[in-house]
């Protein structure tokens, strides 16, 4: 199939990503795929495409994209300022760029990651069942790697008839995106190891997201953090669980996390909330707020009809 | 069998422990307990830890209730566990930069750390961390030394290595905590194979100076 996008600039760093792999755990392939996955999926919706389609994630920057031929695309998640020529583009709805137009980012202004989604999805190297870039090991989306200047964008299948711009997703049902979000997480299985005034503090803390966060997990300041009980053997981990290393700074295990691992595990982030945190930048604020795995599941049972009404 | 416990790992997994040692007979009802779970609708993916299984699942075809209440009786009979793994003989230039130091915390020579590394044949316990890192053991306890206090921000692919009770090779350059005593060139992550893995749980492993 023809390219439909031309990278002009990358970006601080765009990757494509889909939902991610799932299967290969036991070998130590963690699920990765999109941050924000209600971004992800909304972006996808808004242009007709399955949920699993690939988009572009970027980081903190756009990249500057010439469209080749005409194509309906929609931006979601942080807001960048995207302009297409030098117009706004409304964020959250399909629009149509026709060919030699240029999508482009004035600037951040709430957010981390945004999503860029394309009809017909954005194809790729898929591996194991994914097309999600793994930067780790240098597989899956473009090469493995993020995108570079005059990198050329195929859609992996023919936009889905009829193309329909102008479709929206209504500011209200969005996720109560935030600078300072509360998480909502579930105990985890080694909660108990909390002395009290950690578990206090646990709730009461308004963590700093740390300098070494990225795709794998977010390193939190803040107070320390005591817990006590023998080394534990290691375990399989998963997306959102909190582990407590040592020193007491817990550590958000986010889409690339180790597979496994041996520090105690002392919660577990709601998906709806993940998606909060999705959109953080090392230096701003989380806290953690207590939640029942109902209730978790009905948060993104929410989230998910919210999509409905695209 | 000990009680098995189960709790939530968020609102999409849970964690079942069967035991807190490293025993080969609990990991080996973790691996087929996993295997077991891995074809129940609305499991997307079981992995085995040392002596525990985290199981995700989809909470729109299964419930966090209904699969922790059918997890003991499979936990009980979780049918047969595959053959006994493959063995793998890896070369190892035993020139790694802790060598000389963990021989002195051991109160060992050098020639005895790797003597004796050397010794076992060890038992895959699982593959986890990064891709194709397989978790070795159980270490002789004469090399059994805790984590380095300041974890390195770059092992080398093709380390080997010896932390507590184990033993494993890096399969790829990442931070790491574990006493690195020398090299192989063996791969030991397959990006082109499913699995891409050369280790899988159940395997064993004898390590032989190059």
């Amino acid at each position: 199939m023809e390219p439909v996008l031309r990278v002009d600039k990358p970006g601080l760093q765009t990757t494509i990503q889909d939902l991610g792999r799932s299967g290969h755990r036991a070998y130590g392939v963690p699920p990765g795929g999109a941050m924000d996955r209600f971004a992800l999926l909304a972006a996808n919706r808004l242009v007709g495409n399955p949920d699993g389609a690939a988009c572009l994630e970027c980081v903190l920057t756009g990249p500057v994209l010439i469209a080749l031929q005409s194509c309906l695309i929609a931006v979601t998640g942080a807001d960048f300022g995207a302009r297409v020529n030098d117009e706004e583009m409304p964020l959250w709805t399909g629009v149509f760029l026709s060919a030699g137009e240029r999508l482009a980012f004035a600037g951040r202004r709430a957010g981390a990651r945004c999503y860029i989604a394309v009809a017909g999805g954005f194809g790729g190297d898929r591996w194991l069942g994914s097309l999600s870039t793994y930067q780790l090991v240098g597989r899956g989306g473009l090469g493995g790697r993020a995108l570079k200047a005059g990198d050329l964008l195929h859609p992996a299948a023919a936009p889905p008839h009829p193309q329909v711009a102008g479709r929206h997703l209504a500011q209200r049902l969005l996720p109560p995106y935030d600078r300072a979000p509360r998480l909502a997480a579930v105990r985890g299985p080694h909660f108990d190891r909390l002395a009290r005034p950690a578990r206090t503090a646990l709730w009461k803390t308004e963590f700093e997201v740390g300098k070494e966060s990225d795709r794998m997990g977010y390193r939190l300041e803040g107070q320390a953090l005591e817990a006590g009980g023998r080394d534990i053997l290691s375990i399989g981990l998963a997306l959102g669980a909190v582990q407590l290393p040592p020193g007491g700074h817990p550590i958000l295990l986010m889409a690339d996390h180790q597979s496994a691992g041996g520090y105690p595990v002392i919660l577990g982030v709601a998906r709806a909330d993940v998606v909060l945190a999705a959109q953080l930048l090392p230096g701003e604020h989380l806290s953690f707020t207590e939640t029942s795995v109902l209730r978790a599941q009905d948060a993104w049972r929410r989230l998910r009809a919210a999509l409905e009404t695209i | 069998m000990a009680r098995v416990r189960i709790q939530p790992l968020g609102d999409a997994a849970l964690l079942v422990q069967l035991g807190s040692r490293i025993d080969t007979a609990l990991n080996s009802r973790a691996h087929a307990v996993a295997a077991a779970l891995r074809k129940r609708s609305g499991v997307r993916d079981a992995a085995a830890g040392y002596s525990s299984v985290t199981v995700y699942y989809d909470p729109e075809r299964t419930s966090y209730r209904g699969l922790a209440a059918a997890i003991p009786r499979l936990v009980a009979d979780p049918g047969r566990v595959g053959p006994s793994g493959r063995l793998h003989r890896i070369p190892v230039t035993y020139d790694g930069p802790d060598l000389g130091e963990a021989a002195d915390q051991l109160g060992l020579t050098p020639d005895q750390v790797i003597r004796l590394h050397g010794q076992p044949i060890y038992r895959v316990f699982m593959v986890g961390f990064v891709p194709g890192f397989a978790y070795l053991g159980p270490l002789p306890a004469a090399l059994q030394l805790p984590r380095r206090r300041v974890p390195r921000t770059l092992v080398p692919a093709g380390s080997v290595a010896i932390a507590g009770e184990q033993t494993g090779i890096y399969p790829l350059p990442t931070p790491g905590g574990w006493h690195l005593l020398g090299r192989t060139p063996m791969r030991m992550f397959l990006p082109d194979s499913d699995p891409p893995s050369l280790l899988r749980p159940g395997d064993r492993v004898r390590f032989f100076p190059a």
